[in-house]
C-alpha cells in the first residue's frame, strides 16, 4: 500500500475504533486513540508501536472483514508499525535499503563479513589445540571492528528513537489531548514492569491470540527466551570484556567460568527462542499479520539463530582445527547482527517502550 | 426423499438468546442444533453489535460496583415503559439476572472491569470484554467444544408447530472448524463431499430465537408506512422475522405493537445495515436539532442524554422526510464521543444551512431566535443544570447555549432503528402461548422475538441481553424438560 494510502487508511481504522471503543480494555492502543480525534502519520505511528499484535481486537470487532468498514487493527498497525521503522532509521537510506529482501540481505552481510574476517585473518590453519582466538583474528582488531560497530548501532538506534519521541510529542502540543497527558505521571517502576514482562501481550488477563478463540502463553513465552536469551549472551561478552581488559585474563575461558555459563544459557535460550518464534509465525492466523512484516522478523530470527548456533559450536569445537573457520563464521554472523541491528527487527522493542513512556 | 434429522432441541437463530439457549439444553443432556440464517462471518444477530447486560446484584463484585436491588431495576423498567410490563415475567428476568455473571463466565465469556470506559453505568451494567461479538465467539466456541451443531446460511423457509420440524433452505452449512468435534448421530455435516444437505430438521422441541423484524422493510412498511423507506436499520440485516411471521400464521398470540421499537438518531450517512455503534450521534443535548424545513421540533435537553437516547428515533421518524440536522458549534466540538463520519464545517450558520441542503434564512431566524432566548446559567453536561431557554416552542431545558461561536458542525440524522418488540406472547416457562390462551405444546421463545411481553415501549441500556440470556436459558431448560 502506498504510503499517503496507507496514513489514510490508519486514519479511517482508528476513526472508526474511536466512535465504537468496544476494545478500549484489551490494551493500550484504545485508550490512547481516546485522547485524539483526528490521526496524523505521527499519532498512527505512535499507536502503532503501542500494539503487540495480541490479536484480540481482530476477532472482538464487528466491523472486520467482510464487514464493508474492513477493519483490521492488528494487521493496519502492523503495516504502519513497519513504516514507522523505516522513517525513524538513521541513516534513512540504510533504513529503506535493508527493508528490501531482508532475509537474503542478512545472510549476505554475515557471509560477506565472515569471507573479509576469513581472507584478513592472521591463520586458518590451526596452529595447536589451546583454542587461541586472537591468534586467528588480533585482539585489536576485534575491539577495533566490534567496539565500532557495536557504537554505530547504539548511534543510529538512538537517533531513530529520538526522532520518533519529538514527532509524537510534537503532534502532541498540536492536538488537544497535550491537555490530559501527564495525569498519570510518575509510573515509572509499572512501566519498566509492563515492557519487561510484556504485560500488553496479554493485557486482558490471558495470553495472545492465535486465531480466533484459540489463546496460548506461548508467544509470550519464548519472546522471553529470546529476549532474555539475548541479554545473557551480551552479559556473558561483557564480562568477558572485563575478565580481558581489566584483569587482563584471556581468552578461552573453562566450561565453569562465568562467560561460558551465561552464553550457554543464553544462547540455548536464544535458540529455544527464536525457533520457536519463527515456527509460531507460521502458524498463526494469516488475517492477523502483514506480509511486509515477514522479512523483518525472518532476518533477524534467522540471524539470532545463526550467531548463537556459531556461537555454540565455536565453543564445543574450540579445540578442533576447524575452530578458526567457526570463529570467521561466528564473527561475521555477529557483525552483520549488529550492522542489521538498526534496520531491523530489533527496533520494535526500542519504539515500543517509548510508545509506552509517552503513553505512561 | 429420508427422513427428517431429529434432534431434543431445535433452536431457530444464533444470536446470545439462541446460544444461552441452545447451551443450557446440552448441558442438561440433549441433543441439540443451532440454525443461523447468517453466514459464520456475520453471526450472532444483533448480540454483535452489543456490549452490556443489565444485571441486579446485591454487593459490589469485580465487574460491578455498589448494588443495584431487584425492586430499583424494576422501578427502572416500569418508568421507561409507563408502568406497563408483564411484571411475573419482568420479575422473574431480573431476579435471575443476578446469576448471569457466574454462568456467562463458565462459557468463556469475559468482562471489563469496572474501574474505567463503561458509560457511568458500571453499577448497573456488565460490560463484555471485547463487546458483543466476543462474547459470541466465546459461546460459539463453547458450542463446538459441546457438541452442538451449528448450521451457518440456515435459512428457516416454513415452521411445523405441531411437529416441532423446521424446514430449511438448501443453502444452510454445517460447521466446518479445525476443532470440530467427531460427529455423532443426528445431523452428518456432509457438505463438503457434495452431498445435498437435508433440508427438514425435526426436534422434540423447537426454541424460536430468531430477533424481531427490524431488517423486514416490507414489514417496517406495513407498521410504519412510506417513511420506512427512510429508516437505517442498525443491526444485522438477517433479522427478516420469518419465523415470527410463521408462528403468528400458526396461531401464536402476538404481543406489543407493531410500530414499537428501539430507535435511535443515527448519521445518515450511516450504511442501510449493520452500521452498528459507531453510526450513532451523542451531540443532540450540546445544539439544537432541526428538521427539513429549519425549524425546532423537540426539547433537546429535556433530560440526561442516556435517557433520552432511545427517544430520538421516533422523534426522527415523524418529521418531513424522515430527516432532521443537529447544528452544534466550536463549544460543544469535545464534549461528545467522536462520531465515524465527520461534520459538516462552515463558519457561519447559513452557509451552514446552504451546505446541509436547507433554507439558509429559515435557519438563520430559528438559530437568531434560539440564541435570543437563551437565559444565563451555569453549563454542567453532568447534571441537570439551569442553563434553557424562554419564549420558545418547544423550550430546550437544559444545556442550552447560544450557537455563536464559529466554526458550526452540522450533521444529518436519521431513524436507526434497532430492534422491534412485536412479539410472541409466553408464559414463565417461555412456553409459546396460542391466541385462545393455551400454551404450544414444546414449542418455546427466548430474546427479542419475546422482548415485547417485557418492553412495551421505553428501553434501559442492556435490557436485550439480559431478556436473552435469563429467558434463553429458561427455554433451554423448558424444552430439555419436555424433550424427555
Amino acid at each position: 500500500m502506498p504510503l499517503a494510502d496507507l496514513t489514510q487508511h490508519g486514519a479511517h481504522v482508528m476513526t472508526v475504533c474511536n466512535a465504537c471503543r468496544y476494545c478500549e480494555q484489551y490494551c493500550p492502543v484504545f485508550p490512547a486513540m481516546e485522547e485524539l480525534r483526528t490521526f496524523g502519520k505521527a499519532d498512527l505511528a505512535y499507536l502503532a508501536n503501542l500494539c503487540h499484535n495480541c490479536g484480540e481486537c481482530l476477532y472482538a470487532c464487528q466491523y472486520a472483514p467482510p464487514h464493508e468498514f474492513g477493519i483490521n487493527v492488528p494487521k493496519t498497525l502492523a503495516q504502519i508499525r513497519v513504516q514507522s521503522y523505516q522513517d525513524y532509521a538513521w541513516p534513512r537510506a540504510l533504513g529503506v535499503a535493508f527493508t528490501q529482501r531482508n532475509l537474503l540481505t542478512g545472510i549476505a552481510l554475515a557471509a560477506t563479513f565472515s569471507a573479509i574476517l576469513a581472507l584478513t585473518a592472521r591463520t586458518l590453519s590451526p596452529i595447536d589445540h589451546t583454542a587461541d582466538f586472537y591468534a586467528v583474528v588480533s585482539h585489536n582488531v576485534m575491539v577495533g571492528l566490534f567496539g565500532g560497530v557495536f557504537l554505530f548501532a547504539v548511534a543510529a538506534m538512538s537517533v531513530g528513537v529520538i526522532r520518533f519521541l519529538h514527532d509524537v510529542r510534537q503532534n502532541a502540543q498540536h492536538s488537544d489531548w497535550g491537555l490530559t497527558r501527564g495525569q498519570t505521571r510518575g509510573q515509572t517502576p509499572v512501566l519498566f514492569r509492563d515492557i519487561l514482562t510484556l504485560r500488553h501481550l496479554h493485557a486482558s488477563g490471558v495470553d495472545c491470540v492465535s486465531a480466533e478463540e484459540h489463546r496460548a502463553p506461548w508467544r509470550r513465552w519464548l519472546h522471553h527466551c529470546t529476549f532474555y536469551g539475548f541479554l545473557l549472551c551480551f552479559a556473558s561478552t561483557t564480562v568477558a570484556a572485563i575478565y580481558d581488559n581489566v584483569f587482563g585474563w584471556r581468552a578461552p575461558y573453562g566450561y565453569a567460568s562465568l562467560p561460558v555459563i551465561l552464553g550457554t544459557i543464553g544462547g540455548t535460550g536464544l535458540l529455544v527462542g527464536s525457533l520457536g518464534l519463527w515456527n509460531l509465525r507460521r502458524r498463526r492466523d494469516r488475517a492477523l499479520t502483514d506480509e511486509t512484516h515477514d522479512g523483518l522478523d525472518e532476518s533477524f530470527l534467522a540471524l539470532l539463530c545463526l550467531t548463537t548456533l556459531t556461537g555454540l559450536a565455536l565453543l564445543v569445537f574450540r579445540h578442533e582445527p576447524v575452530m578458526p573457520w567457526l570463529l570467521v563464521v561466528h564473527l561475521g554472523t555477529v557483525l552483520a547482527l549488529f550492522v542489521t541491528l538498526p534496520y531491523g527487527k530489533f527496533v520494535h522493542g526500542l519504539y515500543r517502550a517509548a510508545a509506552l513512556w509517552i503513553a505512561r | 426423499m429420508t427422513a427428517a434429522r431429529e434432534y431434543d432441541v431445535v433452536v431457530v437463530g444464533g444470536g446470545n438468546a439462541a446460544l444461552c439457549a441452545a447451551l443450557t439444553a446440552r448441558e442438561a443432556g440433549a441433543s441439540v442444533v443451532v440454525l443461523e440464517r447468517a453466514p459464520r462471518e456475520f453471526r450472532g444477530g444483533n448480540s454483535r453489535h452489543t456490549r452490556n447486560l443489565r444485571c441486579a446484584h446485591d454487593a459490589p463484585t469485580a465487574v460491578l460496583t455498589g448494588s443495584y436491588s431487584e425492586d430499583e431495576f424494576y422501578a427502572d423498567l416500569l418508568r421507561v415503559n409507563a408502568n406497563e410490563t408483564d411484571e411475573s415475567l419482568a420479575r422473574l428476568l431480573i431476579c435471575r439476572s443476578k446469576t448471569c455473571t457466574e454462568w456467562m463466565s463458565k462459557y468463556g465469556v469475559r468482562f471489563q472491569s469496572a474501574l474505567r470506559g463503561t458509560l457511568h453505568l458500571s453499577r448497573t451494567n456488565l460490560f463484555f470484554l471485547g463487546g458483543g461479538k466476543a462474547l459470541m465467539n466465546a459461546y460459539y466456541a463453547a458450542a463446538e467444544r459441546m457438541g452442538i451443531d451449528v448450521l451457518y446460511d440456515a435459512e428457516v423457509v416454513s415452521i411445523d408447530v405441531r411437529e416441532c420440524s423446521v424446514r430449511l433452505s438448501a443453502s444452510a452449512k454445517a460447521t466446518a472448524g479445525p476443532r470440530r468435534s467427531a460427529s455423532r448421530e443426528g445431523w452428518q455435516p456432509d457438505n463438503s463431499r457434495g452431498v445435498r444437505l437435508q433440508p427438514d430438521l425435526r426436534g422434540k422441541a423447537l426454541i424460536l430465537a430468531s430477533g424481531g423484524f427490524e431488517s423486514n422493510l416490507a414489514w417496517l412498511k406495513e407498521a410504519w408506512g412510506d417513511a420506512a423507506d427512510n429508516f437505517i436499520v442498525r443491526g444485522t440485516p438477517y433479522n427478516t422475522g420469518a419465523p415470527l411471521r410463521a408462528l403468528l400464521d400458526a396461531g401464536a398470540q402476538p404481543i406489543g405493537d407493531s410500530r414499537a421499537c428501539h430507535a435511535i438518531a443515527v448519521d445518515a450517512r450511516a450504511p442501510k445495515f449493520d452500521g452498528g455503534i459507531v453510526t450513532r450521534l451523542d451531540c443532540i443535548p450540546l445544539g439544537i436539532v432541526l428538521n427539513q424545513l429549519g425549524e425546532r421540533f423537540a426539547d433537546e435537553g429535556e433530560d440526561l442524554w442516556p435517557k433520552r437516547y432511545a427517544s430520538w428515533g421516533t422523534l426522527v421518524a415523524r418529521q418531513p422526510e424522515q430527516i432532521a440536522y443537529c447544528l452544534v458549534d466550536a463549544k460543544a466540538a469535545n464534549l461528545f464521543m467522536p462520531s465515524v463520519f465527520p461534520p459538516i464545517v462552515a463558519n457561519t450558520i447559513p452557509e451552514l444551512a446552504v451546505q446541509l441542503g436547507l433554507s439558509a434564512d429559515r435557519v438563520g431566524d430559528t438559530v437568531t431566535r434560539f440564541n435570543d432566548a437563551v437565559r444565563p446559567g451555569a453549563f454542567n453536561l453532568e447534571v441537570l443544570d439551569d442553563c434553557h431557554t424562554r419564549g420558545l416552542t418547544p423550550e430546550k431545558s437544559h444545556w442550552a447555549q447560544r450557537l455563536d461561536a464559529p466554526p458550526y458542525w452540522g450533521y444529518p440524522l436519521r431513524p436507526g432503528i434497532t430492534f422491534t418488540y412485536l412479539g410472541l406472547r409466553v408464559d414463565e416457562t417461555m412456553r409459546v402461548m396460542r391466541t385462545d390462551g393455551a400454551p404450544m405444546q414444546n414449542v418455546y421463545a427466548a430474546g427479542e422475538i419475546m422482548s415485547g411481553n417485557v418492553l412495551r415501549r421505553g428501553y434501559i441500556a442492556g435490557i436485550g441481553m439480559t431478556i436473552g440470556t435469563v429467558f434463553g436459558r429458561i427455554a433451554g431448560e423448558s424444552a430439555t424438560r419436555a424433550a424427555r
